[in-house]
């Protein structure tokens, strides 16, 4: 009996080491890709630890490609897209949670709808309305048309459902204005969810490969996955150089993600997770 | 006199009108709330998907004017476009894949991962959640070298245990199995997760109830801890399926686009391929439309086999 109960903990905990080994070993040749020499990379025996390491790779993402561009371009626009997503979100979830009104079940179904609808049925339409608005090449593009998702809203509302009315009423009796009791009371309390609602938004930015493929076509203005992968190409840069592109546009959000999973994963499963 | 001025008074300057203004403020203030969101939604989303299919009723070629034909497009998608069918058994294989190997995966790792005998918990969890947060694009850069067939990984290894190296991005027949795989890495990690939360909110109570009455380890899975899954199992399989028809990065740029003879072609890649590389954006829109409808017929198939399953 107690030799079989040591068999499965050694089955089970080898079970999830296989697995994250399988899940790890690409992102740790990713490493070792992005500081070794090219020579090495295309040689016997594949290895995964590198023999020599060099920063060439580095130093020709910085030189030959617009990386540092494209680095700051995503960095701005994935911040205004976020920034907006928060306080947008935040405030339709408060409409939504704490305020009766004329077609309120309906606007909600509004945002239902959004939650459900894929990006395709839109996108050749959105694409002509770019082209309208002269927004090809420019980031609104990218931050306006997905600004306020339905999934924000909903996750936003679920949170703000939490706080006391009372509280509400008690800052409404003092003579607080509504958009002071916005400000004062419903923003610091439901930070942790506008944190979510944030990191998911700053991710989908950072991300995002086919609607920015589609409205950025000059090279100065790409964000990073564009200029990723375009320099995967014939008179472009080494796969080296590649990869330590891929390196460093990944380790910020990772440790961002890292540092706040339970709740992002809290977030993304509310309603399908009962508490 | 002096007294009904007075009183007029007070309606206009005190607290009376204070209480007036603030019902008004009341009531307008949630549509103010809402201002900024109705009109994002309206402009950006319920306008386009109104304008996409009457795009889709015409041949429009770039953005010259355009000419009506109806429900051409959509009578050329059903019964003459065989890359278009072919790009939805391409889809559908890998939803399949993705139901049936992902689910048990996740599922199993989830069960491990809620067992007290695990060590390192912590960090497997973070380890799991890495490809989700890995952008696609990077993925299937790293992926691009992982099954190269000289120099990969995979091949080497799978020399160094005296096997024939596997074209995995060249050969028709290997590269939906290839596209799984990335399929696999990317979301089983991920979803265990989520098993893992669902887990972690049933009542220890019930399961040690069902102990108690003699149940075997698996028949308190079976018939407690699953039917109580049902909800993030709905979740996951959903999305899942969403995803594997809205697929775009991993086969486009891991295989060039659809891959030797279309294997991978994928609905979204050869909407984009028509509407964005040919300009055809009548024909394009029509495949968006169509590829919705079909999404949520599948999906409400899904959801209706699962809620029959639970009852």
């Amino acid at each position: 009996m107690l030799l079989r109960r040591h068999l499965g903990t050694a089955a089970l905990n080898g079970f999830i080491l296989v697995g994250l080994v399988l899940t790890i070993a690409p992102l740790v040749f990713m490493i070792s890709a992005s500081i070794r020499p090219e020579s090495e990379l295309f040689s016997f025996p594949v290895t995964l630890y590198p023999k020599v390491t060099t920063g060439d790779n580095y130093s020709s993402l910085f030189e030959r490609t617009h990386y540092a561009t494209w680095y700051v371009n995503t960095f701005i626009t994935a911040t205004v897209r976020t920034l907006l997503a928060v306080f947008l979100s935040a405030m339709a979830g408060y409409a939504f949670a704490k305020f009766n009104f004329r077609f309120k079940r309906f606007f909600f179904m509004l945002v239902l709808i959004t939650l459900t609808l894929p990006f395709h049925v839109l996108v050749i339409s959105l694409f002509k309305l770019m082209v309208v608005f002269q927004w090809l090449n420019s980031y609104w593009a990218i931050i306006l048309p997905s600004a306020v998702s339905g999934f924000s809203i909903f996750l936003m509302r679920q949170y703000i459902l939490s706080v006391p009315d009372d509280l509400i009423d008690a800052a409404r009796v003092d003579g607080s204005s509504e958009m002071g009791i916005f400000w004062r009371i419903i923003v610091p309390l439901v930070r942790p969810g506008m944190a979510v609602v944030g990191i998911l938004a700053f991710a989908a930015t950072w991300n995002d490969y086919l609607w920015p493929l589609i409205v950025l076509s000059q090279k100065e203005r790409y964000l990073l996955t564009i200029g990723i992968a375009t320099m995967d190409g014939p008179y472009e840069v080494e796969y080296g150089a590649i990869m330590a592109g891929s390196l460093l546009s990944t380790v910020p959000i990772v440790i961002v993600f890292l540092s706040m999973q339970s709740q992002i994963i809290a977030g993304l499963t509310a309603g399908a997770v009962r508490e | 006199m002096a007294s009904a001025g007075a009183q007029s008074k007070m309606i206009r300057e005190g607290p009376f009108r204070q209480w007036r203004w603030d019902n008004f403020e009341r009531r307008i203030i949630p549509y103010i709330f809402l201002a900024p969101f109705l009109i994002i939604f309206a402009v950006f989303t319920v306008y386009p998907v109104i304008d996409s299919f009457f795009i889709s009723l015409h041949k429009m070629d770039s953005l010259d004017p355009s000419r009506y034909v109806g429900l051409d497009n959509y009578v050329r998608l059903v019964t003459r476009d065989s890359r278009f069918h072919k790009s939805l058994i391409n889809a559908s294989v890998f939803a399949l894949g993705t139901v049936f190997l992902q689910l048990p995966l996740s599922l199993g790792l989830a069960l491990a991962l809620d067992s007290r005998r695990i060590k390192y918990r912590a960090i497997a969890r973070m380890g799991f959640f890495i490809p989700y947060i890995t952008s696609a694009v990077v993925a299937s850069m790293i992926f691009q070298f992982v099954f190269e067939e000289r120099y990969g990984m995979i091949n080497g290894l799978l020399n160094a245990l005296g096997y024939e190296p596997v074209p995995w991005l060249r050969s028709a027949e290997v590269a939906m199995p290839t596209l799984i795989i990335v399929g696999l890495w990317t979301w089983v990690g991920s979803n265990s997760l989520f098993f893992l939360a669902g887990l972690q909110s049933i009542p220890e109570e019930l399961k040690e109830a069902a102990r108690i009455d003699g149940a075997t380890e698996f028949k308190v899975f079976w018939h407690v801890t699953f039917p109580l899954l049902r909800p993030v199992t709905t979740f996951v399989v959903t999305l899942g399926i969403i995803g594997s028809y809205s697929l775009f990065a991993q086969p486009f740029l891991l295989f060039d686009g659809s891959g030797p003879r279309d294997s991978v072609l994928m609905p979204l890649v050869y909407l984009y391929q028509r509407g964005f590389e040919s300009f055809k954006l009548g024909y394009g829109a029509a495949i968006g439309y169509l590829l919705t409808v079909i999404i949520i017929m599948v999906t409400g198939i899904q959801l209706a086999l699962m809620r029959k399953w639970g009852s």
